[in-house]
């Protein structure tokens, strides 16, 4: 199980979307999961390991690190690719089912199996609300849980064992906080996408 | 997903892309993007935990890393080959729709969808003219952009395209100015020198394209308008004629019946 099985599963998706849904794949595709594999992993790869503290007391820079990334920026950016990528797969089963129907009475039900019309426009609606949700839902969480979307060069941590006030180096610093914000620029444009997508549907 | 994937999505592309077009692909995946993955990620894979500075004091060496290589080289090369292909999928996408205009046609039963199946549609090889043409020139415009931007980004971050032995340091924590040195530098700038220029040698591919592709477009017009200027009345029958079929296979609309009525 790996990237390749939800991409897999993603490209079945562009069948049945619209012409924006297939724009909003391709940015997902190409903007956000391409550059986290072949970008992003490496900068977060060694985070905790040239997480450096100014201390030689045993167990500071572990306590340290943990209270300042209680959730590393690389598992959140994963999270949020995984459920945003998801309701999309809602479309799919919702089609799988008319087939099934279809095959089962041995005779055409629906007009056309894959277009969005009926209840499948209904289930296509609540993925495009389902999938703004998430984006926005994570970005909010990305804002509080890190107060910004800036990674700092340096933080000040005083939790047991530290004995006092001690300064700790978080590495890359500028390299992390670039691909924050362009991580933070694709969620916006995701967004967008969805919310046209939604207002095509409904006025069509 | 990774650069494979890349490379599946652009190879069709292939296809409907002019010599030039061709020849620039096969440069982006064997000269760029296959040395990227081969061979620079490995000299830039030790890069921060190689990176030495004369000094005990802890963060030093953190901070003054960030603040020479406020992003990788590889992370900015990635992000190069990743915006100067995605202009092509517009392509992609183009012909996409079209091929999905023709299926719906040949569904139809339309009379002047002249495919025999759907396999023949999904085989055809689009002339780059009429709406394709712009979207082509379009998407050679903007590789174009985009790699001018990178070149001079990296010019402007790095000042110049020479990596350095030593760089001196005196951001805080460090105690004074400091010596740091860099791993594997005449190796990186030889592997800079070398990115730089297969960017240059796409740069000219692109223009070189684009200079066809606008050549072609004038030369096509000039070649109607001359034919219509010595026969006016026949021509303007072939004319009219050239340019229904240039709808017919631009749209496949009704937009036709305009100029038969």
């Amino acid at each position: 199980m790996s990237w390749a099985c939800l991409c897999d599963l993603m490209s079945g998706v562009n069948k049945y979307s619209t012409g924006i849904g297939r724009i909003w794949i391709a940015v997902v595709f190409i903007f956000r999961l391409l550059l986290y594999i072949v970008a992003a992993e490496s900068i977060w790869k060694y985070e905790h390991d040239e997480f450096e503290c100014n201390i030689r007391q045993p167990g500071c820079e572990n306590v340290c690190f943990d209270h300042f990334f209680p959730v590393s920026h690389i598992r959140l950016w994963d999270l949020q690719l995984i459920m945003v990528s998801t309701p999309s797969l809602l479309v799919v089963f919702h089609v799988a089912y008319r087939e099934n129907r279809e095959k089962h009475h041995n005779q055409k039900l629906y007009r056309s199996s894959g277009e969005p019309d009926g209840g499948l426009l209904c289930t296509y609606l609540v993925s495009l609300i389902l999938k703004t949700g998430f984006e926005i839902v994570f970005l909010v969480l990305f804002y509080k849980l890190y107060n910004g979307f800036k990674v700092p060069r340096l933080v000040k941590c005083d939790i047991r064992p530290c004995p006092n006030t001690v300064d700790c180096y978080i590495s890359r610093p500028t390299e992390k906080t670039i691909f924050l914000y362009f991580l933070v620029a694709t969620s916006c444009l995701c967004i967008v996408l969805n919310l046209s997508e939604l207002s095509y549907l409904i006025f069509k | 997903m990774d650069w494979g994937s890349l490379h599946t999505i652009l190879g069709g592309v292939n296809k409907h892309s002019t010599s030039i077009g061709k020849i620039w692909l096969t440069v982006l995946f064997i000269f760029r993007i296959m040395i990227l993955v081969v061979a620079a990620e490995r000299v830039w894979g030790d890069e921060q935990d190689d990176f030495v500075c004369n000094t005990l004091q802890p963060g030093c060496k953190n901070v003054c890393y960030d603040h020479f290589f406020p992003i990788s080289h590889i992370r900015l090369w990635a992000l190069q080959l990743i915006f100067v292909s995605t202009p092509a999928l517009l392509v992609a996408m183009h012909v996409a729709y079209r091929r999905h205009e023709k299926k719906r046609q040949f569904r139809k039963g339309d009379q002047k969808c002249e495919y025999k199946d759907i396999e023949e549609i999904r085989r055809q090889r689009f002339r780059i003219e009429g709406s394709l043409w712009w979207t082509y020139t379009g998407s050679i415009f903007f590789r174009l952009v985009f790699e001018a931007v990178f070149m001079y980004a990296f010019y402007f971050m790095y000042d110049g395209f020479r990596m350095p032995r030593l760089m001196k340091c005196s951001a805080w924590p460090c105690p004074n100015t400091v010596d740091c040195f860099v791993s594997r530098p005449t190796e990186k700038t030889v592997f800079t020198i070398f990115m730089i220029a297969v960017s240059s040698i796409c740069i000219l591919l692109n223009v070189a394209e684009l200079c066809y592709l606008l050549a072609k477009f004038f030369l096509r017009r000039s070649k109607k308008a001359g034919n219509a200027k010595h026969h006016p009345n026949h021509e303007n029958k072939e004319t009219k004629q050239n340019e229904m079929n240039e709808l017919i296979s631009d749209s496949c609309q009704n937009t036709v019946i305009g100029f038969t009525s």
